[in-house]
């Protein structure tokens, strides 16, 4: 039989959660003090500068505000549509080109070849690059039934650039499985297909998530770049704000709309990165 | 007919040869125990033999059927052979249950609740009913390593081949995996193990077999071996064993 027992908390463990408890407060303190100090100088710095009024008319102006927000707002709501549909795509299309990467069977060598050239080719050109090529090339051909709306050209553009990144990012989450978890696989009799599909992926995919937040993160900042090819979102109308009456608040507002957006993605990537180092580490 | 023959099987890694000509035969219900120093090619063996690599000559036949042969399935072959890895090598993304019905449902074409009736009565016999919905790394070295071996069990592998099975846990974990060895045999199973217990080798094997920098030195009883080798190849290397054990 074990002897029943309770705990007492100890004098030495009330006074060690004390000093924890002060110190705790102090480097809050210490911290608060310091943003704010940061800030202030900060501030005092760009309010003081000579150029500062006139900046201030131009970028942040009131009026200029409330009367751009509804359009620009509107715009932005092409840029998160451009964004939610060109995501899914993004990962189907990422995903096939790294398996078509791993496929060993001489007869895939095509398959295999054209993955390799494919991630070759559209992680080497800028993103404005392919947008510009698709928006304009695409219609130029008139080819039947392909696509002439911009929005679409753009997600195709998008989806062309994004798709070689995100491709990469899961071929090294599929390379970082160590190799006996294939060799125990196969020793059990799973095909290569199978190997894959229950034993890599799954084990790929967890560590895949955070690089691919962060590669969306800045496609969300990339939908903003299909305004070269005449899609009206945020940034366009802003800039068509900014042409007529030359204040540039609007895009001040475009910038916020754009933060308000990455801000919680970001947060969320960080979240599961820690969450990831955690499981390792344990 | 032996279930499992292998003859003259040649392996090269970097123009270096690990194996040199290796023939052995193997009964059915037979227990051989492969002993030599780290790197005389024990493990490159047995992945020959469950064709996780291939051979660069020679001849394995299972059941006298040539699975070196290059027209064969691999995924067949290795449906009939089991293997257990020193490291475990457990899918960590899976609960025990997951790991050993994974292969039953997926190469075998059992159902799910015919799998899992089967993975169940498995851990149960081997003492580790409690653990079915558990992550692996949630389990003792132990506790690992003896659902490993149920895993390569529940496929009903005609041949089972142990590589080292014990050398990464903790003395005292090792006797609870010797002990489904143990039982292993008692149920007739057919296997091939590699390990550094010799005690546990001379227990358990059948035939024991000394390979010496790829070659296959020696073959007998674990009485002859251990007792009274031919070789002073295989005298020299049980010294520095036994000397190393009672430090
Ligand atoms: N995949 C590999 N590539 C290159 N060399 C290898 C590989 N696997 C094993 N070897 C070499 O083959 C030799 C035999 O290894 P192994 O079969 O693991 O020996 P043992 O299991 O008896 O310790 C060693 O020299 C080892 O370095
Ligand atoms: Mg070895």
């Amino acid at each position: 039989m074990s002897e029943q027992r309770t705990w007492v908390k100890s004098e030495r463990q009330i006074r060690r959660e004390r000093i924890r408890r002060i110190r705790a407060v102090r480097s809050g303190t210490v911290a608060t003090v310091s943003t704010v100090a940061f800030l202030g100088v900060l501030v005092a710095v760009v309010t003081g500068s000579p150029g500062w009024p006139r900046v201030r008319e131009t970028f942040f102006d009131a009026e200029a505000f409330t009367r751009a927000w509804p359009d620009v707002l509107a715009g932005f709501w092409t840029n998160v549509q451009i964004f939610l549909i060109a995501e899914p795509i993004i990962l189907v299309l990422g995903l096939l080109v790294a398996l078509a990467r791993n496929l060993r069977a001489p007869a895939f060598f095509p398959l295999r070849a054209l993955a390799v050239a494919y991630t070759d080719v559209f992680r080497g050109v800028p993103t404005i690059l392919v947008i510009l090529l698709v928006g304009f090339g695409i219609p130029a051909l008139g080819l039947q039934g392909a696509p002439t709306d911009e929005i679409t050209l753009g997600v195709v553009a998008l989806t062309l650039s994004y798709g070689a990144y995100v491709a990469e990012v899961f071929r090294a989450g599929i390379d970082s499985v160590h190799p006996s978890q294939r060799a125990a696989a196969r020793s059990l009799g799973l095909s290569q297909g199978q190997t894959m599909r229950h034993v890599v992926l799954p084990q790929a995919w967890r560590r895949v998530v955070p690089p691919l937040l962060n590669d969306f993160v800045s496609l969300q900042k990339d939908t903003a770049l299909v305004s070269t090819i005449g899609v009206v979102e945020a940034l366009r109308q802003a800039q068509i704000y900014a042409a007529s009456t030359f204040n540039y608040t609007p895009t001040l507002v475009a910038a916020l709309l754009f933060i308000a957006l990455t801000i919680p993605m970001a947060r969320l990537t960080d979240h599961l990165a820690a969450r990831s180092q955690r499981r390792r580490g344990a | 007919m032996s279930l499992l023959t292998i003859e003259g099987v040649w392996k090269n890694y970097h123009g270096h040869s690990v194996l040199r000509g290796i023939d052995l035969s193997v009964e059915a219900h037979e227990v051989v125990c492969l002993i030599g120093a780290s790197g005389s090619g024990k493990s490159t063996l047995l992945r020959c033999v469950n064709l996780l690599e291939t051979v660069d000559d020679g001849v394995i036949r299972l059941d006298g059927v040539d699975v070196t042969d290059v027209g064969t399935d691999a995924d067949e072959v290795r449906k009939s052979v089991g293997i257990v890895f020193q490291a475990f090598n457990l899918f960590p993304h899976m609960t025990v249950l997951d790991n050993i019905t994974l292969a039953p449902r997926r190469v075998h074409g059992m159902s799910r609740a015919r799998a899992e009736e089967e993975a169940r009565e498995l851990l149960d016999r081997f003492g580790l009913a409690d653990k079915a919905g558990a992550y692996p790394d949630r389990l003792s070295g132990g506790q690992q390593q003896r659902v490993a071996v149920i895993r390569a069990l529940a496929t009903r592998p005609r041949l089972m081949l142990l590589d080292e099975v014990t050398s990464a846990l903790d003395p005292a974990l090792v006797a609870e995996v010797l002990e489904i060895i143990r039982e292993l045999k008692e149920g007739g199973m057919t296997m091939i193990l590699t390990t550094h217990e010799m005690g546990f080798c001379r227990e358990i094997a059948d035939t024991v077999c000394f390979l010496d920098d790829g070659v296959l030195l020696e073959r007998g009883t674990p009485e002859q071996i251990f007792t009274e080798p031919r070789e002073p190849r295989t005298r020299e290397f049980l010294r520095t064993v036994l000397d190393a054990r009672r430090l």
